[in-house]
C-alpha cells in the first residue's frame, strides 16, 4: 500500500526534476556548510554596567569586584563559569559552565555572566 | 418612496468567472496557511502556489498573472496586510517566481515536471524576497545567515507543493482520457 503510492510519487518526478532536486540538495548543503559561525560573546557585567566583553576562545581568568568582594570568573577553551564568588547560596558558582545562552548571575554581588551569541537587532520581516 | 436603483449588469466572460473560481481557491488557501503555525518565521507552506502551477499549465501565464495578483491583494486586505512590508515581500516573491515560472513551462514535459520547477519557483520566490529586503526594506542588514534555512524551507515546500500539482494535473489527465485510475 505504502510501496505503491511511493512508487506512483516518484513516477511524478520527471528526470529533469531529479536533477534539480540534486543541485538543490547540494546548494542547501554548500550554504549549510557556508553559513558564518556565530559569533559568541561573553559578556560580564557588574551593577548593570558591561565591565567586559570578550570572546571567549581566549583563556583568561576575570576579578570582578563587587560589594562583597571579588567574583572570579573563569574563560578556558570557549567555556566560561563563574569560578568563585563570594555570595552566600552560591548559586552562580554552582551552575558550573554555561551553556550558550544562558547567564550565571551572582546577585548579592551584583554580577552576571552571559555566554552569549552577538544577534542581530532587527529580525521581523 | 425612492424609485429602485437600475439594475446592474456586469458583462463577463467565462474566463473572467474562471479566473475568479480559481483566485477564490487561491485565496482560500493563503488564508488558510495563515493560521497554520510556522516552524520558523518566514518559513510558509505556499500551498497557494499549487494553484499556480495548475493554472500556468491548463491556462497559460495570463491567467496565472491574474490569478496571482488577486490572491497576493485579497489575502492581504482580509489578513489585514495590505500595504505592509508583508504585503511588499508576498507581491516581490509571487511575481518573481511566476517570471520564472511562465518560461519554464515551456519546458520539453517528458522532462521536467511541476515538481522540479515548483522548486525553481520556491527559490526565485525566496531570492525575490531577499532582494526587495536587501535593497529596500532592511538595507543593511546580514541576511547571509538566514539564507540557509529558508533555502531549505524553500526546497521542501516547493518540491511538496510541486508533487501534488503533478499528481493532481495527472488525475485531471487521466479524466480527460476517459480512463478512470
Amino acid at each position: 500500500m505504502i510501496r505503491a503510492a511511493l512508487s506512483s510519487l516518484l513516477q511524478l518526478m520527471r528526470p529533469g526534476d531529479w536533477l534539480i532536486l540534486a543541485a538543490g540538495i547540494l546548494g542547501g548543503t554548500y550554504l549549510f556548510a557556508r553559513l558564518p559561525a556565530a559569533a559568541e560573546r561573553v559578556t560580564i557585567q557588574q551593577g548593570g554596567r558591561v565591565v567586559l566583553e570578550v570572546s571567549p576562545r581566549l583563556d583568561r581568568e576575570v576579578w570582578v569586584a563587587g560589594p562583597l568582594g571579588d567574583t572570579v570568573v573563569e574563560i578556558r577553551a570557549g567555556r566560561v563559569r563563574v569560578k568563585s564568588d563570594p555570595s552566600p547560596r552560591q548559586r552562580c558558582v554552582r551552575q558550573g559552565w554555561l551553556a550558550p545562552g544562558e547567564t550565571a548571575l551572582c546577585l548579592p554581588n551584583q554580577v552576571s555572566v552571559a555566554l552569549g551569541t552577538s544577534r542581530h537587532d532587527t529580525l521581523s520581516y | 418612496m425612492t424609485a429602485p436603483p437600475p439594475e446592474q449588469i456586469l458583462h463577463t466572460t467565462a474566463e473572467d468567472r474562471r479566473i475568479a473560481a480559481l483566485a477564490a481557491a487561491a485565496v482560500g488557501l493563503s488564508l488558510a496557511e495563515a493560521a497554520i503555525p510556522s516552524p520558523l518565521p518566514g518559513v510558509k507552506a505556499g500551498l497557494a502556489n499549487i494553484v499556480t502551477l495548475l493554472v500556468l499549465y491548463q491556462y497559460g501565464w495570463r491567467v496565472a498573472l491574474w490569478i496571482t495578483l488577486l490572491r497576493v491583494v485579497a489575502s492581504a486586505l482580509a489578513l489585514g496586510l495590505f500595504l505592509t512590508p508583508t504585503f511588499i515581500l508576498s507581491l516581490a516573491g509571487a511575481l518573481t517566481s511566476l517570471a520564472v515560472l511562465a518560461p519554464l513551462t515551456r519546458l520539453p514535459p517528458r522532462w521536467f515536471g511541476p515538481a522540479g520547477l515548483s522548486m525553481l519557483a520556491a527559490a526565485a520566490h525566496l531570492m525575490g524576497q531577499l532582494v526587495v529586503v536587501d535593497l529596500w526594506l532592511l538595507p543593511g542588514i546580514a541576511l547571509a545567515p538566514l539564507i540557509p534555512p529558508l533555502a531549505v524551507a524553500a526546497g521542501v515546500t516547493g518540491l511538496v507543493n510541486g508533487l501534488v500539482a503533478a499528481a493532481m494535473l495527472r488525475q485531471n489527465a487521466m479524466l480527460a482520457d476517459g480512463d478512470t485510475p
